[in-house]
């Protein structure tokens, strides 16, 4: 396993991608300092980049050795969002630029995926490259399979219903893109999985050969892979059931903020017709009016403005709120996941365990191996699972507190919009009015 | 409810009280000096009453009252202003003023009344006459009625007018001028068909003008009621993410806050759009005061075609009898009748009977010269009245249509200024 990200470091907040300087550039800009937790030394000799991962005998749990060395146990909540968003990044990736490529066999889209990076794990400091969504689903499938006991962001929706949804329509691709590049920015911001080898490549790599993956992987399954073994959890323990217990509520209440969701745009869609078939009467009225024309034209005008601004609220709702909602209650069905291999590694411990307690009291015979490394994984699990529940907690918060105020501040703007419509009207009418008033005095 | 002295220069625009004369004609003249009876007098329609009693069959029933409130503003001789006088009417009293104005005066455009029962309601609006947000709309209404008809030079002198303000025995003071008959044979009369042979261009431009007014505001009033319907929709399901919010703020920890008050908002913006939509109610009843005047423009051509019609009928029918008199007087018959046939078959009649029906002819032509007499005048009377009321009607509706807008605009724009205040609060 390669080196976690530095913690417990003092950092100047993070930089945005077009200050950060290139290491061999002639600026003062020091390099990201070296982690200095000594006491890892010796257990993380033997790794350099690319190398081939865990040997079999002792995972070195990073979270667990972090926990260990963290003193401040009880920061605020808020704080230690702070305190994570402020840590010094080295590695920033970014997913655009959508393009359609047509060949005999298929018709699909690339995405553009750029690299900033000072981490020496990586040869250069930029990267360019180009990547279709079969490519990131099996970076996924390569960071699952690796890092079993971590939580791996989700990405949207691999299959689309061919005739209900285009694949190819503008707003499909931007809605894709934006989720594949938030998978990679969460694995990218994570201490563990971003040193992965396989974003490494992924990253990296000009022509991403899939079976070059399968290379890499040597005996991964060994001794993280879950066995399915038959082997029954008794209990959860506390802090996992609250877990649990937390993400189906959540996940039922975001189903149901779905459902509202989406009945609130087909409320507001047929209030938009009716509105627009409001201003049209006001335009054919003005058809026989002389004095009145141009009041009743110009109301008909406010009242479009108002629907096209509705029209955008709509948009924004469809394209950007109800995705992240979606985007969650995958994301929490990956988290299910985890804590389920988490039992099962629990369940596979016990049973090991019960098992060679047995056979020890029948003929003295020590307790085997694989027990004590069963623990070590259940013990490193249960570290990592909860570190990564922190960081997935305070993620969610930022992106709910984000994307809360991100739709309070789309209704404030489509409010403001209507407002500056029917202000503008007022103008005309009281304008046409003093007019007549200075008219008339004459 | 208080009482509101002026309450309606915001919506509408009523003449200074010395206007000029505007008309050659002298009876006409006469009541255009310059004085309405709004200058002499305040009006207001203050309040609104339940009462219960037995109607015309017998049965219980409920109706509202409204006490009409008028004070004299010309101080007494000790100089202080006189007391307000006040009674109470029912909707039904207005109409039979209005009913014996429109007989009166057929060539004034009749102010509005507001509408008898509920129409163009959005789903949740109430069709109940007792609504007290009905009754009070329904008071204002009343109210408008009666300043615009203080206010007019021609209607604001009328005596009846006067007893139905000041009076409690008006009722039978309008049934004594009669009115009742003529406005049966009227209705009768407008509702016919006749084809007028010489129509007036202006008449006709009107009478267009009056259907295209009428299908306007009625369409409007539809595709507004079908608006505030699909608003509330939208409103109100914003109502369910309060409940959401709130139950999922029960499990979080540090976002509890936040959720909890971002729910709130929800439920404050659902609650919201019942006020909002009352009030855009006063802007729907202010289009309802032009489909009102839509049809009473209408009537007004209708009844100058009515007048010409019946000209044209008297002057041929004079025209008709002055040939049969000639034919009579010569013997010589100029068009086809029967009786010159039969005349021609069986012989002519005796010079004695011929005496006589030319006696009963000249009769008759004298009377139908004084019918055409009559109906000339009749119908130029109409006509400059209802010219002068039409233009007179063009101005204040393209004054209080665009004082309607006005509002109309300002609160939408109340309605705008309303939301991002608390959502900025819930945001933070």
């Amino acid at each position: 396993m390669s080196v976690g990200a530095p913690r417990g470091l003092a950092s100047s907040g993070q930089k945005p991608i077009t200050e950060m300087l290139h290491p061999l550039s002639a600026a003062e800009e020091p390099l990201p300092p070296v982690p200095d937790v000594s006491d890892r030394g010796d257990k993380e000799s033997g790794l350099t980049n690319g190398t081939p991962p865990v040997e079999a005998s002792s995972p070195a749990c990073t979270s667990l050795l972090i926990n260990r060395l963290q003193l401040e146990e009880n920061l605020e909540a808020d704080a230690r969002d702070l305190y994570i968003s402020t840590e010094t990044k080295d590695l920033f990736v970014t997913v655009d630029d959508p393009k359609k490529h047509v060949s005999t066999m298929e018709t699909y889209i690339t995405y553009r995926v750029s690299t900033k990076t000072t981490r020496v794990e990586f040869d250069l400091p930029e990267y360019c490259v180009r990547r279709r969504y079969q490519d990131f689903d099996w970076l996924r499938i390569k960071l699952e399979d690796s890092q079993p006991t971590h939580l791996i962001p989700p990405l949207p929706e691999k299959f689309v219903m061919k005739g209900v949804v285009d694949r190819f329509s503008e707003e499909f691709v931007e809605t894709r893109m934006k989720a594949l590049d938030k998978f990679l920015k969460r694995v990218a911001d994570h201490p563990v999985l971003s040193f992965n080898p396989h974003l490494n490549s992924f990253l990296s790599v000009k022509d991403l050969n899939k079976r070059q993956g399968l290379a890499l992987l040597t005996k991964v399954g060994e001794s993280v892979k879950q066995v399915a073994g038959g082997y029954k959890l008794r209990a959860r323990p506390p802090e996992f059931c609250a877990m649990g217990e937390y993400l189906d509520t959540f996940s039922q209440k975001l189903g149901t903020i779905d459902r509202i969701a989406q009945r609130i745009l087909k409320e507001q869609s047929e209030y938009l017709t009716e509105l627009r078939d409001y201003g049209s009467v006001y335009t054919s009225w003005a058809g026989s009016e002389d004095e009145l024309r141009r009041p009743l034209e110009a109301v008909a005008g406010s009242v479009s403005t108002c629907c096209g601004a509705g029209d955008d609220l709509s948009e924004n709702m469809s394209q950007d709120f109800l995705p992240v909602l979606r985007e969650y209650v995958l994301y929490i069905e990956s988290m299910k996941n985890v804590l389920r291999k988490r039992d099962q590694s629990q369940a596979e411990y016990e049973g090991r365990l019960e098992a060679a307690v047995l056979r020890r009291q029948e003929d003295k015979t020590p307790m085997p191996v694989e027990v004590e490394k069963c623990q070590d994984k259940v013990e490193c699990f249960n570290a990592d699972l909860k570190a990564d529940w922190e960081r997935w907690q305070s993620n969610k918060r930022q992106d709910f507190r984000q994307l809360l105020t991100g739709m309070a501040d789309k209704n404030i703007h489509y409010y403001e919009k209507c407002q500056a419509a029917w202000e503008s009207l007022v103008t005309l009418l009281q304008e046409k009015q003093s007019e007549d008033k200075g008219i008339e005095t004459n | 409810m208080h009482t509101t002295w002026v309450s309606l220069s915001v919506y509408i625009n009523f003449p200074p009280c010395k206007i000029p004369p505007l008309s050659t004609n002298k009876t006409l003249q006469m009541v255009e000096d310059g004085s309405t009876l709004l200058c002499r007098m305040e009006i207001c329609v203050a309040e609104a009453e339940k009462r219960s009693g037995k109607n015309a069959m017998g049965m219980q029933e409920t109706f509202s009252v409204y006490l009409v409130e008028t004070r004299l503003t010309d101080s007494g001789p000790d100089g202080r202003n006189p007391a307000p006088d006040c009674l109470w009417r029912r909707y039904s009293e207005f109409e039979l003023l209005r009913s014996y104005l429109m007989v009166t005066y057929p060539f004034v455009v009749a102010p509005p009344l507001p509408e008898k029962r509920a129409e163009f309601v959005w789903h949740k609006l109430s069709a109940d006459n007792m609504d007290p947000d009905f009754v009070e709309r329904r008071r204002v209404g009343l109210e408008n009625f009666l300043l615009r008809v203080a206010s007019h030079p021609v209607l604001s002198n009328n005596k009846i007018l006067y007893h139905f303000l000041t009076e409690h025995g008006w009722r039978e003071a309008v049934y004594d001028t009669g009115f009742q008959a003529k406005a049966d044979s009227r209705i009768r009369a407008l509702s016919a068909t006749f084809r007028v042979r010489n129509p007036d261009k202006g008449f006709v431009e009107m009478k267009h003008y009056s259907d295209e007014l009428q299908s306007h505001t009625s369409q409007l009033l539809r595709a507004r009621a079908r608006v505030a319907d699909r608003l509330y929709g939208v409103y109100k399901v914003h109502g369910n993410y309060g409940r959401v919010f709130s139950e999922w703020s029960a499990i979080e920890k540090e976002m509890g806050d936040g959720l909890q008050s971002a729910g709130h908002h929800m439920d404050a913006y659902a609650a919201s759009i019942d006020d909002i939509l009352e009030e855009e109610e006063h802007y729907a009843d202010q289009i309802k005061e032009y489909l009102s005047y839509a049809e009473a423009l209408r009537t007004v051509c209708r009844k100058h075609e009515l007048t010409q019609f019946e000209l044209e009928v008297a002057s041929q029918d004079l025209i008709s009898k002055k040939q049969q008199r000639e034919e009579l007087a010569t013997g010589i018959v100029r068009t086809f009748s029967l009786k010159g046939m039969t005349n021609k078959l069986f012989g002519q009649e005796a010079p004695v009977q011929r005496e006589a029906r030319l006696k009963v002819l000249e009769e008759l032509i004298t009377e139908g010269e004084d019918t055409v007499k009559e109906k000339t005048a009749e119908c130029e009377e109409h006509v400059e009245g209802a010219w002068l009321e039409m233009q007179r009607f063009k101005e204040q509706k393209d004054k209080d249509l665009r004082e309607a807008l006005i509002n109309y605009a300002l609160m939408q724009i109340s309605m705008c200024k309303k939301v991002p205040s608390s959502s900025t609060c819930s945001a933070s």
